[in-house]
């Protein structure tokens, strides 16, 4: 009964904030309503005995992402609502809109036909919840998957690299950058929508 | 097995695996439909994570840890994602403002 009651409410907070991602106007909306959705995933992971990466959801996702998110919105000026009124290409949203009910459909299609989901709990004997669930990953991370996690120290190494040649400016354009965007400035401000 | 007859029913992994197949389909439609490139950062990540609750559940439902460390590259993958991403996202709205992602469809500088 208790994890029936985690499920609906945390999964109604997940699907409300992914709703929200889509339909909110706003991108500071939008992105408030991510860190709904991360915070239900994470709920729904401490659900799943899946205690270190909910903190880890909570910490990299809810923290690091969307505050990132949050600071390109304001970093830019891009906060002025879009219009979703307007649809740019005819036909795109009816042709959107049936790829997701395909999707779907594929989804739940393979999930109960194809056999794979018994919904039966695990019966091996692999420890998976509390203190025991960090010490198992821990293990797993250094051993058998080694390798992967090496890379991803790479993977890092070269992410911060490339943002940093992808962001800062080229040593020649800085005046005449600057001059630039002393002209955009005010236009990316124009009107200063107060986030309510 | 998903409507089982004794009340209250048992949540199983298929009840997470169904909520993980519509927070992914929600994702792509959101990536198909709107315009503005960050919103469309935000569904990405909105599908990621679908995917991780799916992978968390088969973790559970198999007994096997090896979910769990997958999910735990799909996080550092996607963090380095969205550091490249926003970089490429803050470089081209600084030269041309307001720009959605149609406007920025024929690749030129």
């Amino acid at each position: 009964m208790p994890e029936l009651i985690t499920f609906i409410l945390a999964g109604l907070i997940v699907l409300a904030g992914a709703l929200g991602v889509v339909l909110l106007r706003h991108p500071v909306h939008a992105a408030l309503s991510l860190v709904a959705t991360l915070f239900g995933v994470a709920v729904l992971f401490v659900a799943q005995e899946a205690h270190f990466l909910a903190a880890v959801q909570v910490i990299v996702y809810a923290g690091a992402i969307v505050v990132l998110f949050l600071f390109v919105i304001m970093l830019l000026g891009v906060d002025e609502a879009e219009d979703l009124s307007i649809e740019p290409l005819t036909g795109q949203r009816p042709v959107a809109i049936i790829s997701g009910v395909c999707i779907l459909g594929l989804s739940l299609a393979a999930l109960f036909f194809a056999g794979g989901a018994t919904g039966a709990k695990g019966t091996s004997g692999t420890p998976m919840g509390g203190a025991e669930n960090i010490t198992e990953l821990g293990r797993l991370l250094f051993t058998d998957y080694a390798f992967a996690f090496e890379a991803t120290a790479i993977l890092l190494t070269i992410a911060v690299i490339g943002a940093v040649l992808l962001a800062r400016r080229p040593p020649g354009e800085v005046l005449a950058d600057a001059g630039s965007e002393e002209t955009a400035t005010p236009k990316a401000g124009q009107e200063p929508e107060v986030v309510s | 097995m998903l409507l089982a007859a004794d009340f209250p029913p048992e949540v199983t992994a298929s009840w997470y695996l169904v909520l993980g197949a519509v927070l992914f389909t929600i994702g792509a439609v959101g990536l198909l439909v709107r315009r503005n490139p960050l919103v469309m950062f935000m569904c990405v990540e909105l599908m990621l994570n679908a995917v991780n609750l799916t992978f968390v559940s088969f973790a559970r439902a198999l007994g096997d840890l090896g979910g769990q460390v997958v999910v735990f590259f799909v996080m550092v993958v996607a963090a380095a994602e969205v550091v490249v991403g926003l970089a490429i996202v803050v470089s081209v709205l600084r030269r041309r403002p307001g720009a959605t992602a149609d406007d920025i469809a024929m690749l030129k500088g």
